[in-house]
């Protein structure tokens, strides 16, 4: 067996004893090569990391609805970031109300997106509890707005997050009545279905998004799921999450605290 | 081997043809990208990442205004953004628009988060607007980069605290103390034997709330001489707190 295998190498030209001396001699040589030139041609090509690898990170974001102070000002700074027509109709995240009544129904109420603030009545009386519910795009990993897109101008990208191809889209809204959670709009001048990116600007950037900058109370946190450091993993698993209408299996990457279950 | 049916040979053509047409018609209008990653066309998502970005974050305003940023650290507003409030500043700090980003100053912007709404919070500071100075700017008393409590009012807050808490709020608020009270000097290190006054006279409260008064437009106006016969005006109106209803 040994010899067979012996002359099987022989029709290279060398036996074993010089065929592995040969590797002995030449594998260190171009691992070191294959080491270091690549490091040095990034080096002269500026930082290694400036390319950004979508692969690499896995977005999330949560939302602690006890934090919430309905201040507005998330929804005002995402109309100034992503140019969102300041019509109180066309909203990329928007603050809601829930007022519970002892009996009955919630009452929600979401005046201007909560960007001007919400009114107070002098008396709440027959309001059990209020709280405030930021609501944005839910990005959700099985999104029915993607599903149906007949044109394959929305798509969940390799990072997590549900975007739009606005060169692409015909403007079917198809996906604005598939979104369980009301986060699309048909953009009134360019006549194409947008929605919230997680300000895919900024954070392929490494910046948060505008809203989580802006955030007074940091009620909203955003962060890689995969690491455990993050401020998001670390917001997991000091609190009890949920995410919104669970029971469509969207499985949604914004996540709820303190959410009751009036929060739909 | 067995002859092709003569009608079958049109048809073949025909759907070469079709077949050609197809693939021409798939190489003009399916974008050069789509499909590498998904059903999607993969450029899509350099073009969304391109967007500028119009919110700057704190971190690019303290290379210039570390002073400020510093002072809010250490107060209640740490966790604010400066652009939470000075609005989106990215144009201001790369030097593209001489445009200073906004300085809010009237009470509307404050009361956003700190006006009083049932569905904030238990234990968010709030206010009730129309019971806390009334009409005056925010920053009159509160600096927004350390907002703790108001300004007191110097050496009478010591021991009159309580007082001075009651009239911070109220509407009487710009006051000194010693506009309506007479304040003897030893009254500081002897307060049980030298008092200080209350107004003795009608004339003090007149000098804002009388007819003919120098004072603001948003001031009440009454007419001294009718108005609430022997009494003195602060046995009946509580002037720390004007509003409150006795």
């Amino acid at each position: 067996m040994n010899e067979q295998h012996g002359q099987k190498c022989d029709f290279v030209g060398m036996d074993r004893r010089d065929f592995l001396g040969a590797v002995a001699r030449t594998v260190p040589t171009w691992l070191m090569v294959t080491a270091i030139v690549p490091e040095l041609l990034a080096a002269e090509a500026g930082s290694p990391d400036e390319k950004y690898r979508p692969e690499e990170h896995r977005y999330a974001m949560a939302i602690n609805i006890h934090k919430c102070i309905g201040c507005g000002r998330c929804a005002d700074a995402c109309k100034t970031e992503n140019n969102v027509p300041r019509e109180p109709v066309f909203f990329r995240t928007w603050i809601e109300r829930y007022r519970v009544p002892f009996e009955g129904e919630a009452v929600v109420d979401s005046p201007n997106g909560g960007i001007d603030g919400f009114p107070t009545e002098d008396h709440d009386s027959g309001t059990f509890k209020a709280f405030f519910v930021p609501k944005l795009c839910n990005h959700c990993s099985n999104a029915p707005c993607v599903q149906v897109c007949p044109v394959g101008a929305t798509f969940t990208s390799q990072d997590g997050v549900v975007l739009v191809d606005k060169d692409y889209c015909v403007g079917c809204r198809y996906c604005i009545q598939a979104c369980p959670y009301g986060a699309r709009y048909l953009h009134p001048t360019e006549k194409v279905a947008d929605k919230c990116t997680f300000c895919y600007h900024r954070i392929t950037k490494g910046q948060p998004p505008a809203c989580v900058e802006v955030c007074p109370t940091q009620a909203r946190v955003f962060g890689e799921m995969g690491e455990q450091a993050s401020p998001i993993s670390r917001f997991m698993r000091f609190n009890d999450v949920t995410v919104l209408k669970s029971w469509l299996n969207t499985d949604p990457r914004v996540y709820y605290a303190g959410a009751d279950e009036e929060v739909r | 081997m067995r002859k092709i049916p003569q009608q079958l040979i049109p048809l073949a053509v025909l759907f070469i043809v079709l077949l050609g047409v197809l693939v021409v018609a798939r190489q003009l209008f399916v974008p050069k990208t789509f499909g590498d990653l998904g059903h999607y066309r993969a450029t899509a998502v350099d073009e969304v990442a391109a967007q500028p970005a119009a919110y700057a974050g704190y971190r690019v305003c303290l290379d210039c205004h570390d002073d400020i940023y510093q002072r809010k650290q250490l107060s209640s507003h740490a966790g604010l953004a400066c652009e939470t409030c000075h609005g989106a500043a990215a144009a201001h700090a790369t030097g593209e628009s001489d445009q200073l980003p906004t300085v809010p100053r009237g009470r509307d912007h404050c009361q956003l988060c700190h006006g009083y709404n049932s569905a904030r919070p238990t234990g968010f500071p709030q206010i009730l607007s129309n019971m806390h100075n009334p009409g005056e700017a925010c920053v009159k008393c509160h600096d927004s980069h350390s907002p703790r409590m108001a300004k007191g009012n110097g050496e009478c807050s010591a021991c009159h605290q309580m007082i001075a808490n009651q009239k911070a709020v109220s509407s009487h608020m710009s006051l000194d103390c010693t506009d309506c009270h007479t304040v003897p000097i030893d009254h500081a290190t002897q307060p049980r034997v030298v008092q200080a006054l209350k107004p003795n006279s009608e004339e003090t409260c007149g000098k804002c709330h009388a007819r003919g008064s120098s004072a603001g437009a948003e001031v009440a106006r009454i007419d001294m001489a009718e108005h609430g016969g022997r009494y003195l005006c602060w046995e009946c109106h509580y002037p720390h707190l004007p509003e409150a209803k006795l």
